[in-house]
Parts: C-alpha cells; sequence; structure tokens
C-alpha cells in the first residue's frame, strides 16, 4: 500500500511515458522479464490511479517473493524487470553478453541431472538454428505474397482480367495465342478500364478514361496505405533500414519490430508499391523480415530474454530480408555485415546464410515471378565487354557518385523541413499530393507508367531480334543470316530517338519525384527508383557509346575492337553498371553492392565494371559527404549510433569528455552503506540521470559499482511491497556485509544483486580514440572515468556521440547545418514544475537540444552534474 | 512433373480475430527439375488445412491435370525472309519445349526449316495459378478486414462511446486532447474500465492498452518527429 502512496507523491514522475511501459506485451522489443510477470501481476492494480503516472513499475512487482527472514534470497533471486531496457534507451552490450553466458553455464551445469534437463539443453543449443530457419520461411513467404499482390494491384490500375480477376496482365494472357509481334501484349480476357467503362480500346476518349483511372487507383491506395500507416502502425513508414541499425546497434524502440508493425508494413507495402510512387519494396522487406526474427525469438528464452542475442537473431533477418528483395542470398549476407549489422561474430554470419538461404528456397518455391528465377530481371547475355568500355563505366560511377551526394543532400533538406515545420503536420495530405503528381506526370511517358521494376528488366535486357519495345527500334538488316545471339551493332531508328528522349524526362522526373518520395509516411525502400536511375542513365550512354562506335569504328579506341558488323557494346550492361554505380552513391554500400547486382542480373562476367563503378561512385560521393543516405537520417532523427566506419583523429582525453564538466556541479553518487530508501529516492527524483556510480563514501570516494536507474527504482519498489519492515528510513547496503546499526532502526535493505560490481572504468588520461574504440566494439554503455581510483566522472555514450557532433562542428564549418531548426517545443519540466536540469553548461550539441525539447528520455544515460 | 505443396505463410491476423493463419498454396517445380516424376506431395503442414481447403476448390488443389494449364512453351521467332515475327504459346512438357514441337504449323518449307528454327527462341514457363488466386484472396480480404476495421475505430466507435459515457465527459476530455484522432479517449477508456474488472474485460484492457501504444507512436512520428522523419 506504501507504493500506492508512492503513486500519488509522483515519486516516478520522471519515468517517461509509462503508457508505453505499461503496455509492453511480447510484441515489443524488449523487456521480456516484465513479460514474463506480467499476467500474474494484479491487473487491478495496473489499472489504479492515473494511467499516466509509474504504471510501469507495478507491474513488475508479480514475482519475488521475499520474506522478511530470508533476506539474501535477494541475491539469487532476481527481481523481474531488473536488467530490462526502457524505451529509447541503449542497451549494454557487455551486460547483456554476461547474463547469456551465465544462462549458458546454468543450462550446461544442470544437464547432467535429468534426462529432461538434458532436452532443455539440446532445444537451447538449437534454437539459434530454429528461430532463423522460421524466419527464413516467414520471410520467404511474405516476399512471396508481397510480389505476387504488388504484381497484381500494379496492373489493376490499367485493368482487370475479366476470366479471372486475380491475375495480372501477364498471366491473364498466359495461355492465349495472339501470334504476331503487334499483338502480343494484347489479349481478350485482359481488358483495360476504358474498354469495360466506354467500350472502346482505341482512341483519345479511351486514354482519358484510362488516364483518369490510372490516377484514381493510384490515389486510393496512396490514400489506404497511408491512412492504414497512420491508424494501425506508424512505425511502418518509412524504409526502416536506418531505424533497424539503430536497434542493431544496441537502442531500444519498442513497438518498432511487433506484430502490428509487421502486418501493417506487409499490407501497405502492396499499396504503396501499385500505387506508382516513386519507391521500392527492398528496404521495406528487410524491416519485414526483422519483424518476423523478433517475433519468433519469442519463441525461445534464449533470445527473448536477452538484448544482444537478440540483435544477432535481427542480423541474420535482415540478410534474409534482402536475400528474399533481391533474390541474393549471398549479397544479403554480405549487406547484413556491411551495412546494418553492428557486432556480427562467425555464428551470426552461419546463421544468416543460413536464413538467406530459407528464405531464398521458399521464395523460388513460390515463384512470384513466373520465370523460375528469385527475381524479375535476371539477364541472360553474356556478350564481353571490352577494355575502352572502362572510361564510360568510370563516367556512369561519376554519375552515381554525384546523385547520391545530391539526393543525399536533397532529401536530408526536405526531409528536415519535414521534420522542423508546420508542413510535417500534414503527412496524409502529403502523400495524396505526392501520388497524384507522380500519376499525372508518369501516365503520359510510357517508361514512367510501367512499374519500376519491369522498367528496370526493361533497361536491363539487351535487344534481341525478339524484342519490340522501341527501345530496340534498329534498323535491321533484313537479309542477316546469322543466329540470334550475335547482333552486330545497328544504327538506331527512330523508334530508339524517341525512346531516348522519354527516358530523359523519365530520368528528370524520377531524379526529382524520388526526393520528395523517400520519407513520406508510406513503406518506401530506395533501392528500386535509385537504380531505375542509374538503368535510365546507363541505357542512355549505353546506347550512345552504341551509336558512336558504329558511325566511328575507325577511332583509334574502337578500331581494334568494334569492325563492322561485329558486336561490341551491349547497351543492357551500361544500364545495369549503372544502377549498380547510383545505388553505390546512395548508399556508399560497395562489396555487398556488387555481389547484389551480379546476383540479380547473373551477369557474373560483369563483376570488373561493376566494381570500376561502384568505387568510382563511392569515391565521388565521399568527396562531397561521407555519410550515406541511411547515416545521415540516423543523424537527422538523432538516433544515438555511433558508426565504427568513422575514424576518430583527434586529441583528446578522456577527461575532457567526461560529464560534470568543470563547472558543473559534481557527481550524483550513491554510497554503499549509509544513504535511506528515502535519500536514493530523492536523488532519483531530483535527477535525470539513467544510472549511478556506488562509492564506497563521501570520503574515501573509491569506486564500488554501479546501479542503474530503471534498476533501483524497480527493486525499491519491489522491496517496499515485498519486503516488510522497509521504509523511508531504512539504509540501502550495496556492500557485502550490513553495518551495524543502532538496534531501534529499520532494518536494511539489500540492494547487491542490482548493483554492477564491474562497471568499465578509464583513467582521465585516457585517449578519446581509445575510449571511443573501447566503446565501439564492446557496445559499451557508459563508463566511469577514474583518478587513482577515485571517481572523476562518467562518460556515456551520449557524451561521445556529443563530442564527435562538436569536433566535426568545429573542424568543417561548411558543414551543412543539420540542426538547422528552430526550437519548437518549451523545455520539458521536471516534477517540481522547475525545469529539468540540463546535461551540461556547455553549448549543447543538436542532437542534444532536440531530444532534450521532445523527451528527455530518449537521451542515453545522462551523467551527473550537481 | 514432380510437384510438391510448399507452404505459404502468412503470419499475421486481424486484429479482432483469433490468429487465423491460412498458409496454402502450390509451388512448382523448378524448370530444371528432371521432367517425368510421378506427382509426389508433401504437405507440409502448419495449420489447420482443412479450413482452408473447402474454401476452394478441392479438384483444383489436389487434381493437378487441371492444372495443366500453368505450364507453357511460348516460341518467338522473329522475321524470316518474308514471314513476320510470330508468337507461339503451347502447353508442352518441358522435354518438347523446343521450336520443332511448337511451332506448329511450320511456316517455311522443308528445307528452311533448321534456319528458321535457329532464330526461334523457347521458353518454357511454370507458374501455379492457385498460389496466385491463394495469395491474392488472402491479402484482399486481410486489407478489406483492417479496412473495415479502421472504418470502425474511426466513424462508429467514437459515436457508441459518445452514447455509452454521456456527452459532458467525452466533450471535455476532447478539448484537453484537442485531437480527434482515432483512438484519442483511449486514456479515459482504460481508466474507465477499471471500475468494471472482470475477464471479460480482459480483451478490451488489452485492446485499449494496445490503442494506447499506437497513440504513443502516432505521437512521436507525426507530431513531435522524434523518430523515422
Amino acid at each position: 500500500m506504501e507504493s500506492e502512496q508512492l503513486f500519488h507523491r509522483g515519486y516516478y514522475r520522471n519515468s517517461y511515458n509509462s503508457i508505453t511501459s505499461a503496455s509492453s506485451d511480447e510484441e515489443l522489443l524488449d523487456g521480456a522479464g516484465v513479460i514474463m510477470d506480467f499476467q500474474t501481476s494484479e491487473d487491478d492494480n495496473l489499472l489504479d490511479g492515473d494511467a499516466s503516472v509509474g504504471t510501469h513499475y507495478t507491474m513488475t512487482n508479480g514475482g519475488s517473493v521475499n520474506s522478511s527472514t530470508h533476506l539474501l534470497d535477494l541475491l539469487d533471486e532476481p527481481i523481474p524487470g531488473v536488467g530490462t531496457y526502457d524505451d529509447f534507451h541503449t542497451i549494454d552490450w557487455v551486460r547483456e553478453k554476461c547474463k547469456d553466458r551465465e544462462r549458458h553455464r546454468r543450462i550446461n551445469s544442470k544437464k547432467k541431472e535429468s534426462a529432461w534437463e538434458m532436452t532443455k539443453s539440446l532445444y537451447d543449443a538449437w534454437s539459434g538454428w530454429l528461430v532463423v530457419t522460421l524466419t527464413g520461411l516467414a520471410s520467404g513467404a511474405l516476399a512471396g505474397l508481397i510480389d505476387i499482390a504488388a504484381d497484381w494491384m500494379t496492373d489493376l490500375k490499367e485493368g482487370i482480367c475479366l476470366s479471372a480477376l486475380w491475375f495480372n496482365h501477364e498471366q491473364c494472357c498466359w495461355g492465349s495465342n495472339e501470334t504476331t509481334f503487334e499483338e502480343r501484349d494484347k489479349c481478350p480476357q485482359w481488358k483495360t478500364w476504358a474498354e469495360l467503362i466506354i467500350g472502346q480500346a482505341e482512341g483519345p476518349g479511351s486514354y482519358i478514361m484510362n488516364y483518369i483511372m490510372y490516377i484514381f487507383w493510384a490515389l486510393s491506395f496512396a490514400f489506404l496505405a497511408v491512412s492504414l500507416v497512420k491508424v494501425f502502425a506508424p512505425y511502418a513508414c518509412g524504409s526502416g533500414i536506418p531505424e533497424i541499425k539503430t536497434i542493431l546497434s544496441g537502442f531500444i524502440i519498442r513497438g518498432y519490430l511487433g506484430k502490428w508493425t509487421l502486418m501493417i508494413k506487409t499490407i501497405t507495402l502492396v499499396l504503396a508499391v501499385a500505387s506508382g510512387l516513386s519507391l521500392g519494396k527492398e528496404g521495406p522487406l528487410v524491416h519485414v523480415a526483422c519483424c518476423c526474427g523478433n517475433i519468433f525469438s519469442y519463441l525461445f528464452p534464449k533470445y527473448s530474454t536477452n538484448e544482444a542475442k537478440k540483435r544477432e537473431v535481427l542480423s541474420a533477418a535482415s540478410a534474409a530480408g534482402v536475400s528474399v528483395a533481391f533474390g541474393a542470398p549471398i549479397g544479403g549476407v554480405l549487406f547484413s555485415l556491411e551495412e546494418v549489422s553492428y557486432y556480427f561474430p562467425l555464428k551470426t554470419l552461419w546463421r544468416s546464410f543460413f536464413a538467406a538461404l530459407v528464405a531464398a528456397f521458399v521464395l523460388r518455391s513460390i515463384n512470384p515471378f513466373g520465370n523460375s528465377r528469385l527475381v524479375l530481371f535476371y539477364v541472360e547475355y553474356h556478350t564481353p565487354w571490352y577494355l575502352f568500355e572502362l572510361l564510360p563505366f568510370i563516367l556512369l560511377g561519376v554519375f552515381g557518385g554525384l546523385w547520391g551526394a545530391f539526393f543525399i543532400r536533397a532529401n536530408i533538406a526536405w526531409c528536415r523541413r519535414r521534420k522542423s515545420t508546420k508542413f510535417g503536420k500534414y503527412p496524409v495530405l502529403e502523400v495524396i499530393i505526392v501520388a497524384a503528381i507522380t500519376a499525372v506526370i508518369a501516365f503520359p511517358n510510357p517508361y514512367t507508367r510501367l512499374n519500376t521494376s519491369e522498367l528496370i528488366k526493361e533497361l536491363f535486357t539487351d535487344c534481341g531480334p525478339l524484342e519490340s519495345s522501341s527501345l530496340c527500334d534498329y534498323r535491321n538488316d533484313m537479309n542477316a543470316s546469322k543466329i540470334v545471339d550475335d547482333i552486330p551493332d545497328r544504327p538506331a531508328g527512330t523508334g530508339v530517338y524517341s525512346a531516348i528522349w522519354q527516358l530523359c524526362l523519365a530520368l528528370i522526373f524520377k531524379i526529382i519525384m524520388t526526393v520528395f518520395t523517400f520519407g513520406i509516411k508510406v513503406p518506401s525502400g530506395l533501392f528500386i527508383p535509385s537504380m531505375a536511375i542509374g538503368a535510365i542513365a546507363g541505357r542512355i550512354v549505353g546506347i550512345a557509346v552504341e551509336q558512336l562506335a558504329y558511325y566511328h569504328h575507325d577511332w583509334f579506341i574502337f578500331k581494334e575492337w568494334c569492325e563492322v558488323g561485329a558486336d561490341c557494346i551491349t547497351p543492357g550492361l551500361y544500364a545495369m553498371v549503372g544502377a549498380a554505380a547510383c545505388l553505390g552513391g546512395v548508399t556508399r554500400m560497395t562489396v555487398s553492392l556488387v555481389v547484389i547486382v551480379f546476383e540479380l542480373t547473373g551477369g557474373l562476367e560483369y563483376i570488373v565494371p561493376l566494381m570500376a563503378a561502384v568505387m568510382t561512385s563511392k569515391w565521388v560521393g565521399d568527396a562531397f559527404g561521407r555519410e550515406g543516405i541511411y547515416e545521415a537520417h540516423i543523424r537527422l532523427n538523432g538516433y544515438p549510433f555511433l558508426d565504427a566506419k568513422e575514424e576518430f583523429t583527434h586529441t583528446t582525453l578522456a577527461a575532457d569528455v567526461m560529464r560534470p564538466r568543470r563547472s558543473d556541479p559534481p557527481l550524483a553518487v550513491l554510497t554503499q552503506d549509509n544513504m535511506t530508501v528515502e535519500d536514493i529516492e530523492n536523488l532519483i527524483n531530483e535527477t535525470s540521470y539513467n544510472g549511478f556510480p556506488v562509492i564506497m563514501s563521501k570520503e574515501s570516494q573509491r569506486l564500488v559499482g554501479f546501479a542503474l536507474r530503471r534498476d533501483l527504482t524497480i527493486a525499491i519498489e519491489s522491496a517496499r511491497k515485498k519486503q516488510e519492515g522497509i521504509v523511508g528510513s531504512s539504509r540501502v547496503c550495496f556492500a557485502q556485509h550490513t553495518p551495524s546499526l543502532p538496534a531501534e532502526s529499520p532494518r536494511p535493505l539489500k540492494l547487491r544483486s542490482i548493483l554492477d560490481m564491474s562497471p568499465f572504468t578509464v583513467t582521465d588520461h585516457t585517449p578519446m580514440e581509445i575510449v571511443v574504440d573501447i566503446f565501439r566494439k564492446l557496445g559499451l554503455r557508459q563508463c566511469l572515468v577514474t583518478h587513482n581510483g577515485i571517481v572523476l566522472g562518467i562518460i556515456t555514450k551520449k557524451n561521445i556521440l556529443e563530442h564527435l557532433e562538436q569536433l566535426k562542428q568545429h573542424v568543417e564549418p561548411l558543414a551543412p547545418p543539420w540542426h538547422y531548426n528552430k526550437k519548437r517545443y518549451p523545455p520539458s519540466y521536471g516534477p517540481d514544475g522547475k525545469p529539468r536540469p540540463r546535461l551540461n553548461n556547455v553549448q549543447l550539441k543538436p542532437i542534444a537540444e532536440e531530444r532534450e525539447e521532445t523527451e528527455e528520455e530518449v537521451h542515453l544515460l545522462n551523467s551527473t552534474t550537481l | 512433373m514432380a510437384r510438391r505443396l510448399v507452404k505459404c505463410k502468412y503470419a499475421q491476423a486481424p486484429p479482432l480475430s483469433a490468429v487465423r493463419s491460412r498458409y496454402v498454396t502450390e509451388g512448382t517445380s523448378p524448370a530444371g527439375m528432371t521432367p517425368g516424376g510421378t506427382p509426389g506431395r508433401e504437405p507440409l503442414e502448419l495449420v489447420p488445412a482443412p479450413r482452408i481447403f473447402h474454401l476452394f476448390n478441392d479438384n483444383q488443389l489436389f487434381d493437378f491435370s487441371s492444372n495443366s494449364e500453368d505450364v507453357r512453351c511460348k516460341c518467338i521467332c522473329p522475321p524470316y525472309k518474308d514471314h513476320l515475327g510470330h508468337i507461339y504459346n503451347k502447353n508442352i512438357s518441358q522435354k518438347d519445349c523446343d521450336c520443332l514441337h511448337v511451332v506448329e504449323p511450320m511456316p517455311v518449307p522443308g528445307p528452311d526449316v533448321e534456319a528458321y528454327c535457329l532464330r526461334c527462341e523457347c521458353k518454357y514457363e511454370e507458374r501455379s495459378s492457385v498460389t496466385i488466386k491463394v495469395t491474392i484472396i488472402i491479402y484482399l480480404s486481410i486489407l478489406g478486414l483492417l479496412l473495415l476495421y479502421m472504418v470502425y475505430l474511426t466513424l462508429a466507435e467514437p459515436i457508441l462511446k459518445r452514447r455509452l459515457f454521456g456527452h459532458s465527459q467525452l466533450i471535455q476530455s476532447d478539448e484537453d486532447i484537442g485531437d480527434h484522432q482515432p483512438f484519442a479517449n483511449a486514456h479515459d477508456v482504460l481508466a474507465r474500465s477499471r471500475s468494471r474488472a472482470n475477464v471479460l474485460n480482459k480483451v478490451e484492457y488489452a485492446q485499449q492498452r494496445w490503442k494506447l501504444q499506437v497513440q504513443e507512436q502516432r505521437k512521436s512520428v507525426f507530431d513531435r518527429h522524434v523518430v523515422l522523419s
């Protein structure tokens, strides 16, 4: 009952939105300990009081019944909820790994006891493979569903299959016998909307009707998508890769990988792709796969209770996601390694490999494209390329790098605008407007009207005699009697020239629309539009080079290879290289990208051109700004992501970074045995720090350990409820032995079990290079700074990020002011109406400003400044 | 043709109904497989299959002969001499998928057949119409359910609650929150529902909890722009 009083006193008001915490269920990313006990805790209690006050502590008191006579039980029996994390907090990798090893030892030691324990240990050992298998199965199946449904809905914009409503255009005409080239795309079963509504298939009337229906469907799909996202799962919007990168680096976003996010993302992804917006489904598929991984990891206690282990599953899941998104299993594994994962031991590599394999296998069995391949754009030519072609390939690389740099700047500027101005208040309207503009402009141009994947496929394809598109309208030499595969370079016909015009327009259109599309509140991936832009540019360059070689085959560069009648230039290859270059410019991936592209197209011979172009585009892109689009978005949102790729080259010391600063009040600390429960509660109330160093005593200041705020509140709350005789004036004892107390004093509260006895420490003279490295490699959350064994201060991950940002601003004053938004939210107020303590007195970096304005909890561990 | 039943799994279910997953689909063997095997089926069951199966025509699922529409051999022959380009399309087994079997009647006289056929490109393709049908039906039904639920939450529920709980309270809370989005009153309802705490209310309680969660997400994404902007 005391606890209820506590609530009314607003004891825990600092705890941020208890709504999320109170509503933790298995769909949340973490907090498993809490989940386990949730059902057993008194629901009535949970509902007591204002829902906004501290309910999340109530739910943690279901377990641990410590009778007063067994005080020491506290040491053995963990208090439920201790060791879990709040929303928007960073996990401590080291602690999680220790926890896992301990669990492993426990299971191993019990193994010999009985057959049942043996089975349990086997299950435990296999659960890693089981969970990635399930993840692979689920993501493969979902990818198949998305592919099929998206194909069908995309074609629904044009018409419908009357004989079987569930077929898309291609499937509808599966068995039709339209034998001539002119009629190859027509079949009686497939009706365009104009045919159905006004009864004519040709003429301006039907064109206008089709136009109207196209816009109508595009708008309704976009509207449905955004409203579903808005109503059911706001976290389902966007590409998801920046957030997944952040989560994998050890951040907690509850609900981001939950059931509802999964369902809504799957459903709306189809709608978004079908609406013709300039977006792709690849990035969101990674998110979908990660949701599957997260959900399945709840079946296995090994993963559900340990955040670090769970991230291993998520790494494997993201590999499965790329595997099915591109049909590139190896590329998926490398993508996981190069781009998203933070901690990637060999074991995870194998699991990723296996997950990618299973997912690709399932997708292949579903055979969504009907070509017995995993991907739509599989090229079948194997024409050789020549050395001089490296020049245009490198030019394409330059184009890709420029596009990437331009896209990142423009898109980030636009997203910042959305984030910081009123304009961001109208997400639905924005989506509708973008969809309307896209549809209106896209329809007249056949290359933009096409589904983007289809467009890429067409651009990748080489012109054989079988092609009927205007891209292949070359002037043919009718009486050539060569076999199909080896068609010499030919002069372009009028069709090709008009196609080039249309492609140029399509290129400009795609470039502009993609900038505005990426980041709207529907699931939107970036890979496909980027590839489309590169493929268009590449195809144009390819045709240009081809014509150049045809008309000037006596130039010295062409002389050796391009004789009359030789087939020396393949424009489709240029499209492929361009696509890789543009994707590389945007994402700054290298190895995984090349592997993805050659798996995607089957062009094993073209690895060298792809590598040349991707490398060039990375260099050119890096010249304009070192970060890829995902890092840029992470920075825009201010996620606490410590990039392992960046180098730290400054000469600062740990003492320069640690909190408190010289001008700040001293560190808030706990002493190991002479504070009372009330003292600690007051300290927790007055500060917003997430952890407190524990020292021997005020006099000696020597370090004993580290206690986390969340653990403290949970433990005290639990003790107040469950243990008799714990009142405000009880001593709290972190030490091994309870100090001798006067006889009349209340019983002491032993909290040694929640004390981290081995906090990481560095001395104040440690160079920051080393500290940053420690943080990156070990995934620390905080690190204490000592001098002669005396605690001086603390460095948190956030302090490091702030420091890096500060140095960056200092060194590169011309860097774009990414925090360029004015303050819109009043400072947050503490429980007593006073503004909460600022982190420190120095000028806060933008990330801190934004966070502080909005929600203080998003901060990592705040350091102490009295 | 060796064929398998392959499980296609859709892991999510609509909110109101219990978790109800439907999986079925039928995949066909890779094109590269040796043809001529007996139809082997290994239904990988995860699901109460009968429920699904009676939804669709049993024949279509199990009688593979009715599925023969699902293979085709398509030959595209480019213009040759004075013959225009032609496309031939035939249901034929993979082993017979070549120009000589598919192109009928042969448009060119005997001596030219070889030259003509060399230019033709024949592709053997398979699909599974049942997979497509089932996928589209599953997709549309989930979409439909979600839409219905969305309409219910945005339109019907506020009206119902208004009737149930009377005007004054809600108007007040509306002013407080200043927010007419769906679930805006979830806080209220959650607080209120404790007064009649019984087992039946657990479902509603869970639902309200979920709503609060979504509301919180919506705030951080759309209002505060903390994440995902």
